[in-house]
């Protein structure tokens, strides 16, 4: 038990935790906004892998790192781009377009990766982003930039969705989009951003991994952190602050598991650690099921002028 | 942008939407292969050589579409009820796990029965493993209102840890020097070649059996009412009398079932014992087969043909001009949201604004 | 002369092959409060959407103030001073009511919202008006009557000076309707003009200067609402002289059917709280009672979709069986209020739904397997016998037109399949003991005549009064006061999940009934 609080009082597990749980919350966040428009956006997991390879590949071709983030949230934009065009566009299920999405983004990053790299036995690696050694906050310093980035998301997107005018069209949209039409407010451009802008934060989610938190890229590096993301949707009710406070307890728990890996009397197998955050993303949603408020327009396809 | 309802789908379009489909589908990667310094004319000839130009290219090619027939309609009876199971892959690996428990542990020392028996068992006990699987998440929409594609898609991940912890542990084969793989099953309940000298097997006839099973199911009984009443419209099902949570859970043994069959008749069938990397996404294949077969189960027959002689043509396409196999995945997926979409066109006309 | 401030010229509208709107040209006077009429599918929902830019039309111009409408833009109607207060509210239930109503009020890119000064523009409208409201309550807990006055204030916030209001007194009980009245009045004083649609005739002609008729989506007649009389305007709706419709009492009253007594289930806005009721049969009680108020709770109780907390729900002396299949089976005929969320599985063809609550029975299924030459049969006979058109048995529910649909509904409720002693269906093809008339021992119709033209309304009531007569309990559960009036042997009141005794039509009088409807009426009387 002692051994316990000595995990949770090394100030390296909290590096970790904030270090785990920064692409989580970009992730979460670019779910949040696709959702509270009444999008699911189930391509987030191909889009991560795809922001991650092109923003990688960007630098290792000789961009700065921040050009590198930039070009992963385009092509979180892009993919977002074509999930917009198919449900919104085009009305069809939001289910089926996202999984096409996901598939087809991680087929052609696999593909382009090994297309660049045809016979290389260990990864090659980029200079990734620098700690924040000049900041004289603990556990902050030793983030990179892009950790900041991810928490400084939190209030700006809580801010537009509630003190502007187009974070309230996006909500209404999202809740009856009929009243939105009826208000002079174009559902399908709000929509469409709205899913631009949540997939360019995937993107940009899925660079953190190879631009911070490693140096290269794998495969089968994003592991199901896109669908933890939609997980972590419900668990914050659709709201930021709550969205972080997600990312955060996962992160805590996920960091956990490593560090009681290595405990010495450790008598369970490190697979049933490993389980532990994806067992705890169940139980949280099914603890928050019942009193879920659902943006009410969630997943019913909008089609303007239709009798 | 706007969509117009059309008055009469010409027959014309519905003839047309495929093919634009396979057409759009070439042409994108089409630019991968070029993208990969190979020549075009070449790779598409190899790939479709590779995938359906011989005895021995259609026996490897309907070798790998046994698992994908049974991926591909567990996930075609699951949308069709609205349940979207995106869990097959776990679900095909508890149907592994089962198999091995029931007919490989055993051998000689536990259940003596005479194999014939024991091979049905072995199924059955598959089978379930694949619908409790599902159950769960399944049990959780219906009655909280959770939904189902993230829970199914987590416990993936947690049937391949489980698969991996069985492998270092209880099913660990002691004569295979530390390679991660379990005990072989019993031979007498391997199932027998189809053709000599390839690696068909009678899996193929059970997976086809299975097919139009599910399709007399669904057109011609009763539960197949309810299972397609309970998908289109779930309120007016109750109306009528249709218990929707008894037909979801109904659907839920029956998908997990199928695709715990997959795990099981590619154990018996193909590789005689469970390792971890078994199933290259044959779960998520079968969406996608499910949805290009407008989930319809002997649609879902020809899918998977058509999607295995893809992927086994890129194979040994890859091995002689040496563009990457992915390619497969890029052009099932391609292919996927290019039939979504030539299928609304039949229906809707786009209107610019 | 006040000028006119809306002039439309030649609008027609194309949905397919069917002609909404075929060179319709109106105007509307300043000041003045124009009706629009006509049956469902007449073209007044099409012609306002035009108007507010919902659809665009395929020919013909609208004129605001002299100045040309941009079309199919309803940002550009707003800011022509066009407001519409839609039938089925645009409210956002999880958002408070200030933010429903100045939502699209900033322009988008602005990077900060003016709250307090949109806050206190709204708090000045509702009293330019006489409209109550709290900008901080959530429009999930406002009661109807509240919430139609959000949607009416999001049109006044925006400046309109043109208000359309879609059936704005379907949802309201005769009092809240005389409040409305009222504000409209105040609306006109401060210089609006006012296009109602309606489809009740008094009040049309009560509260309108003019009225305009469509009917098959061409104008035909615009009249002073002075010196116009109701079944003028039924003519002009209709297209012919109409009789008024005609009481028929019922010829002898028998036993109990189905009884309820202090029953209670559901809670928050459908529940029921300790209502009793007995349903005789060879009699129609007719429930009246703005909908909301617990009349879909009593539908799925007697339709076996809904279960009972306390009290007692006894059919024929035993317990009512909770399950719909069952209650079909033992001669409960149920139609249910939307025909096409509930009434039919649109995506399956017509022949499975003219026996999906039946399909467990012996008649059509057997050991788990569908009888479908039978099933077939018996869709084709009640097809014929009930006169629906519009494809034959096996193309999709959907494709039904509204009243083709409630009259398969009807038709499948009304007719009992008897059971099939052979299996051969050659021998039973042109059998007309295939199919039997046997009348139900209880019919629940909920809304049966919504939606339907004059022509469907009149079948379902005939088929209805003509069950009665042959020996069935009847219930209608009718928002619609006239048809409760007319159909209803005997009347009860549903408000907030309570009801009234049943008593004879002919003892209440609407001011009656509109008291009971508010809640206001003691509950008295000797009949449950």
């Amino acid at each position: 038990m002692t051994e316990f609080f000595d995990i949770l009082a090394n100030p390296a597990f909290w590096v970790a935790v904030l270090r785990i749980a920064t692409p989580l919350i970009l992730g979460t966040l670019g779910v949040l906004l696709c959702e509270r428009a009444g999008v699911l956006n189930l391509g987030i997991e191909g889009i991560m892998v795809a922001g991650a390879f092109t923003g990688w590949l960007a630098v290792y071709g000789g961009a700065p790192l921040w050009a590198g983030v930039a070009v992963a949230a385009l092509t979180g934009a892009a993919l977002g781009l074509l999930h917009a065009f198919l449900t919104v566009g085009l009305a069809l299920s939001q289910h089926v377009s996202g999984l096409g999405i996901t598939l087809l983004a991680t087929a052609l990053s696999y593909y382009g990766y090994r297309v660049s790299f045809p016979k290389v036995s260990t990864p090659p690696t980029i200079t990734p982003f620098a700690e924040m050694s000049w900041l004289p906050l603990p556990i902050l310093a030793q983030q990179t930039a892009m950790t900041l980035l991810a928490l400084l998301a939190v209030p700006v997107i809580a801010y537009v969705l509630f003190k502007t005018p187009v974070g309230l069209a996006l909500r209404m949209v999202g809740e009856n989009p009929q009243a939105a039409e009826g208000q002079g407010v174009s559902v399908a451009r709000v929509r469409t951003g709205a899913i631009v802008a949540g997939s360019a934060l995937m993107g940009v989610a899925g660079s953190f991994l190879t631009l911070s938190a490693f140096n290269a890229f794998f495969f089968n590096m994003v592991n199901g952190r896109g669908w933890i993301c939609v997980a972590l949707v419900v668990f914050a009710s659709w709201r930021p602050g709550k969205a972080l406070l997600g990312a955060l307890l996962f992160a805590f728990f996920d960091a956990l598991q490593l560090r009681l890996q290595q405990m010495n009397d450790v008598v369970l197998p490190y697979q049933l650690y490993l389980m532990l955050p994806y067992v705890l993303s169940i139980v949280a949603l099914v603890l928050v099921a019942r009193k879920a408020s659902y943006p009410q327009a969630l997943m019913k396809p909008y089609r303007r002028g239709e009798r | 942008m706007r969509l117009e309802k059309r008055s009469h789908s010409s027959s014309a379009a519905m003839l047309l939407a495929p093919l634009g489909a396979v057409a759009f589908t070439l042409m994108i990667s089409a630019l991968l292969v070029l993208w990969a310094g190979a020549p075009v004319g070449q790779t598409y000839g190899l790939l479709l050589k590779g995938g359906f130009g011989s005895v021995f290219a259609l026996s490897e090619t309907l070798t790998r579409a046994i698992p994908l027939m049974l991926t591909g309609l567990a996930a075609a009876v699951a949308f069709k009820a609205r349940l979207f199971n995106i869990g097959a892959e776990g679900q095909l690996y508890v149907g592994a796990m089962a198999a091995v428990a029931v007919g490989g542990l055993h051998g000689g020392t536990g259940f003596d029965l005479p194999p014939a028996l024991l091979f049905l068992l072995m199924m059955l006990a598959a089978a379930l493993a694949g619908a409790l699987l599902l159950l769960g998440p399944a049990l959780m929409k219906a009655k909280l209102g959770v939904d189902e594609v993230v829970t199914t898609l987590l416990l993936n991940f947690i049937v391949l840890l489980l698969v991996s912890l069985m492998l270092d542990g209880p099913m660990k084969d002691p004569s295979a020097m530390g390679w991660p793989q379990s005990v072989a099953l019993l031979g007498d309940l391997e199932l027998s070649k189809l053709i000599e000298q390839t690696r068909v097997h009678t899996g193929l006839l059970w997976a086809v059996a299975l097919a139009v099973g599910l399709w007399a199911l669904m057109k011609y009984t009763v539960l197949g009412f309810d299972i397609r009443a309970v998908g289109a419209n779930p309120r007016a099902a109750a109306f009528a009398g249709v218990s929707v949570t008894r037909t979801v859970v109904l659907v839920a043994l029956l998908s997990g079932g199928l695709a715990g069959l997959a795990g099981a008749i590619e154990v018996a069938g193909r590789t005689s014992y469970l390792t971890l990397d078994m199933s290259p996404g044959y779960g998520y294949s079968g969406i996608v087969i499910a949805m290009l077969a407008g989930l319809h189960p002997l649609g879902v027959v020809l899918g998977s043909v058509f999607v295995a002689g893809v992927l086994v043509g890129a194979d040994s396409m890859s091995r002689v001009v040496g563009v990457p196999t992915y390619i497969a995945d890029v052009i099932v997926a391609t292919s996927l949201i290019s039939v979504l979409v030539a299928t609304l066109l039949t229906q809707y006309k786009v209107k610019l604004k | 002369m006040p000028e006119p401030v809306l002039t439309l010229t030649g609008i027609t509208k194309r949905f397919g092959d069917l002609v909404a709107n075929d060179h319709i040209s109106l105007e509307l006077k300043r000041g003045e409060v124009l009706a629009l009429l006509g049956e469902n599918g007449a073209g007044k929902s099409t012609l306002v959407s035009i108007l507010f830019g919902h659809y665009t039309a395929d020919a013909g111009h609208i004129e605001v103030h002299g100045k040309p409408l941009h079309p199919g833009d309803p940002k550009a109607a707003l800011a022509a001073g066009i407001g519409m207060v839609h039938q089925h509210f645009t409210l956002a239930d999880n958002l408070s009511v200030l933010d429903n109503v100045m939502m699209g009020s900033e322009p988008l890119w602005q990077p900060f919202t003016r709250h307090a000064q949109a806050r206190d523009k709204l708090m000045a409208v509702a009293r330019q008006f006489g409209l109550s409201v709290d900008p901080k309550a959530r429009v999930g807990s406002l009661s109807v009557g509240e919430r139609q006055r959000v949607e009416i204030l999001k049109a006044l916030y925006r400046g309109a000076r043109i208000l359309i209001l879609d059936e704005p007194t379907a949802v309201l009980t005769p009092q809240e309707s005389e409040n409305l009245f009222e504000v409209l009045a105040h609306m006109v004083a401060q210089g609006l003009s006012i296009i109602f649609i309606s489809h009740k005739l008094g009040e049309v002609l009560r509260v309108s200067n003019r009225v305009a008729v469509l009917r098959g989506g061409k104008l035909v007649a615009q009249a002073s609402a002075l010196g116009t009389s109701q079944a003028q305007l039924a003519q002009w709706m209709v297209g012919h002289a109409i009789d008024a419709p005609v009481r028929r009492p019922a010829k002898s009253v028998g036993e109990a059917v189905c009884v309820l007594r202090q029953v209670s289930t559901g809670a928050g806005r459908e529940r029921l709280n300790q209502v009793s009721l007995n349903l005789n049969a060879g009699e129609i009680v007719a429930i009246a009672g703005v909908s909301g108020n617990g009349q879909v709770a009593l539908a799925e109780l007697l339709c076996g979709t809904r279960q009972v907390s306390s009290g007692e729900l006894t059919f024929l002396g035993q317990a009512m069986p909770p399950h719909p299949a069952e209650l079909v089976a033992l001669g409960v005929a149920r139609i249910p209020e939307d025909r096409h969320a509930v009434g039919v599985v649109g995506d399956l063809p017509v022949w499975e739904n003219a026996v999906s609550e039946r399909l467990r029975s012996p008649a059509f299924s057997r050991w788990g397997w569908v009888r479908r030459a039978h099933a077939r049969l018996y869709a084709k006979q009640v097809m014929d016998a009930f006169d629906v058109r519009g494809g034959g048995p096996l193309v999709p529910a959907r494709a039904l037109s509204g009243g083709n649909m409630q009259k398969l509904i009807l038709g499948r409720a009304l007719m009992h399949p008897s059971l099939i002693a052979s299996d051969s269906i050659a021998n039973s093809s042109t059998n007309p003991a295939m199919v039997q008339r046997n009348t139900p021992r209880l019919i629940i119709a909920h809304q049966p005549t919504w939606g339907l033209d004059i022509g469907a309304v009149a079948y379902v009531q005939a088929q209805l009064i003509a069950a009665r007569d042959a020996g069935a309990a009847v219930l209608v559960i009718s928002d619609d006061l006239d048809e409760v009036l007319t159909l209803g042997d005997r009347v009860a009141v549903m408000h907030a999940g309570e009801m009234t005794a049943a008593n004879p039509a002919l003892d209440w009088s609407r001011e009656a009934i509109g008291l009971a409807m508010a809640g206001v009426a003691a509950h008295s009387g000797a009949h449950p």
